[in-house]
């Protein structure tokens, strides 16, 4: 019981040891990348690709494909100038109550939804490279 | 580039990517229409495919199972749908980007086209065939033109204390008339073109909260607007206007999920497809894995059939006898096959990715589905539930054969 309880403690040693570690590198490599910049550095449960296929096609059934508006707003850089991407990525999470903008969360992670709206504000790509 | 072109693939797929308007024949086909080649055939097993994303349409040919022709510069074609002229020449596409586009399938190339809003959801032609009525969000209303040369007849905007709404489910109805919802206003609302001179437009009344889509039943009697805001449809019976009742709205199927927790809805149902058989109403519930069945005299909810996932159409073969269903995402890779009469799910497809639509050949035998993510048009046997063959397509989405010149509503 007693040597189990300091196998324990080591093995957290070590991994708070890996954790600085890789705090450290992240910091060497991020340099001065803002804390959600960062987050989009973490990898997506989707490809790219398939994150723009969604957007133009499963989003553009209500917004368009161009993005123009539908029964959805439009969602051109301009429309969105005036909120950050973060809000952005909450509301395709959590969708928007008492209107047909669904929470994508069953869907999307965090990190697409970030990607998404970060490209949303950019000019969307287009579906095939 | 000429009309009788006749190009191998190769070629084509170039020619796609650097044409942005134009027509190409399909190879293994006789070019039709040009004038010293025409081949004199009917229309009755043709019909377009939308390619979305590329602005094209397919002129097919379902009893030879082929592509005829691609005609291309169309525009946003997200959501885009299609009617067409009596004498089934002529298809009319309704595209996202307000683009109303007369094609003819004889001699396959654009008629005329025109931007006739800003955004846009679909039409339908009057019983005469001579008015085209396009559905508009931006600016809200229905603006109605000549299906000769698209001249404009009248421009209805959907007024409300709001400003404009948006307009939705709007069909054609017996007597030259057209009823449409306001999705904002939540009233449904007719024109009527009987008369000479401007149409007579007037509020029948509520539907309810966020009207998204209506349809009108195949004997022109029945309008009925589902509501996205509230569980619960909208009926407005159209015989009962004379001689004293007058129209009005009722509510059907009030509250038929109450104390359910709606699933989040990923892709609106559409109410196009559903169908009278075997004397109920088979229709999408919204954010709910099931088909609604109600019953066709009472309008009452008398079954629900589980179902894969959400249901955006859910489409009667012709004879009534099976429904076929597809889905919304991320289940838009099935395709379900209820059985009618036992209300039972017989058969389950998985074609590919992005089922979007089907359409029946006229009797039915035989049903084409548009597999967007994969760029195929599947033909499947209606009695068998085996494929049949396969076409290429880029990104289809609406599949619109010409027999719909012929029924109300479509």
């Amino acid at each position: 019981m007693q040597d189990f309880q300091v196998i324990n403690r080591a093995h957290f040693l070590l991994a708070l040891l890996l954790a600085a570690g890789v705090l450290v590198m992240w910091m060497m490599w991020g340099g001065n990348a803002s804390a959600s910049l960062a987050a989009s550095t973490l990898p997506m449960s989707k490809p790219e690709q398939e994150l723009v296929r969604l957007v133009r096609q499963d989003c553009g059934s209500c917004h368009g494909l161009t993005l123009k508006g539908g029964l959805g707003k439009p969602l051109l850089p301009e429309n969105l100038a005036g909120r950050d991407a973060e809000t952005l990525a909450e509301i395709i999470l959590d969708g928007i109550p008492g209107t047909p903008m669904p929470p994508w969360r069953a869907i999307l992670q965090r990190n697409d939804a970030l990607w998404i709206a970060r490209k949303l504000k950019e000019g969307f790509p287009d579906a095939s490279p | 580039m000429r009309r009788r072109d006749v190009l191998g693939f190769g070629a084509l797929g170039l020619l796609g990517g650097l044409a942005t308007t134009g027509t190409s024949v399909m190879p293994g086909t006789q070019a039709v229409g040009g004038n010293e080649q025409c081949t004199c055939r009917g229309t009755g097993t043709l019909g377009i495919v939308i390619e979305r994303a590329s602005g094209s349409v397919l002129v097919v040919d379902n009893a030879a199972r082929q592509i005829v022709a691609r005609v291309e510069g169309l525009g946003d074609l997200s959501h885009a749908s299609a009617v067409f002229s009596p004498d089934e020449r002529f298809a009319y596409i309704f595209g996202r980007d307000g683009g109303l586009t007369k094609v003819d399938l004889l001699h396959p190339r654009i008629v005329k086209r025109i931007i006739q809003g800003g955004n846009s959801i679909g039409g339908a032609i009057s019983d005469d065939g001579r008015l085209i009525a396009v559905s508009n969000y931006k600016p809200g209303g229905v603006k109605v033109f000549s299906a000769d040369d698209l001249s404009l007849v009248a421009d209805i905007p959907a007024s409300w204390p709001g400003g404009r709404s948006k307009v939705v489910g709007l069909v054609d109805a017996p007597g030259r008339r057209f009823l449409f919802s306001l999705y904002e206003a939540g009233d449904i609302r007719m024109a009527d073109f009987s008369g000479s001179g401007a149409p007579r437009v007037r509020s029948i009344g509520q539907a309810g909260d966020q009207p998204y889509d209506a349809l009108i039943t195949a004997d022109g009697r029945y309008y009925i607007a589902g509501l996205f805001g509230e569980d619960g449809m909208a009926l407005v019976d159209l015989w009962a206007e004379e001689p004293s009742e007058g129209l009005k709205v009722r509510r059907i199927l009030d509250g038929y999920g109450r104390g359910e927790k709606k699933l989040p809805v990923y892709k609106m149902p559409h109410l196009e497809g559903w169908t009278q058989a075997g004397g109920d109403f088979f229709l999408p519930a919204v954010g709910r894995h099931e088909v609604l069945v109600m019953d066709g005299r009472s309008f009452e909810l008398n079954g629900r059939i589980p179902v894969a996932g959400q249901p955006v159409f859910v489409m009667a073969r012709p004879d009534g006898r099976f429904l076929w269903v597809n889905f919304a995402v991320p289940d838009n890779h099935i395709i379900q096959i209820i059985d009618t009469p036992s209300r039972k799910v017989v058969h389950t497809l998985k074609p590919g990715r992005g089922v979007m639509h089907m359409e029946f050949v006229s009797r039915g035998a035989e049903v084409w589905m548009s597999v967007r993510d994969e760029n195929r048009i599947d033909i499947f046997d209606t009695h068998t539930f085996k494929k049949i063959t396969s076409l290429q397509a880029r990104a289809p989405s609406g599949i619109f054969f010409t027999p719909r010149a012929h029924r109300i509503g479509l």
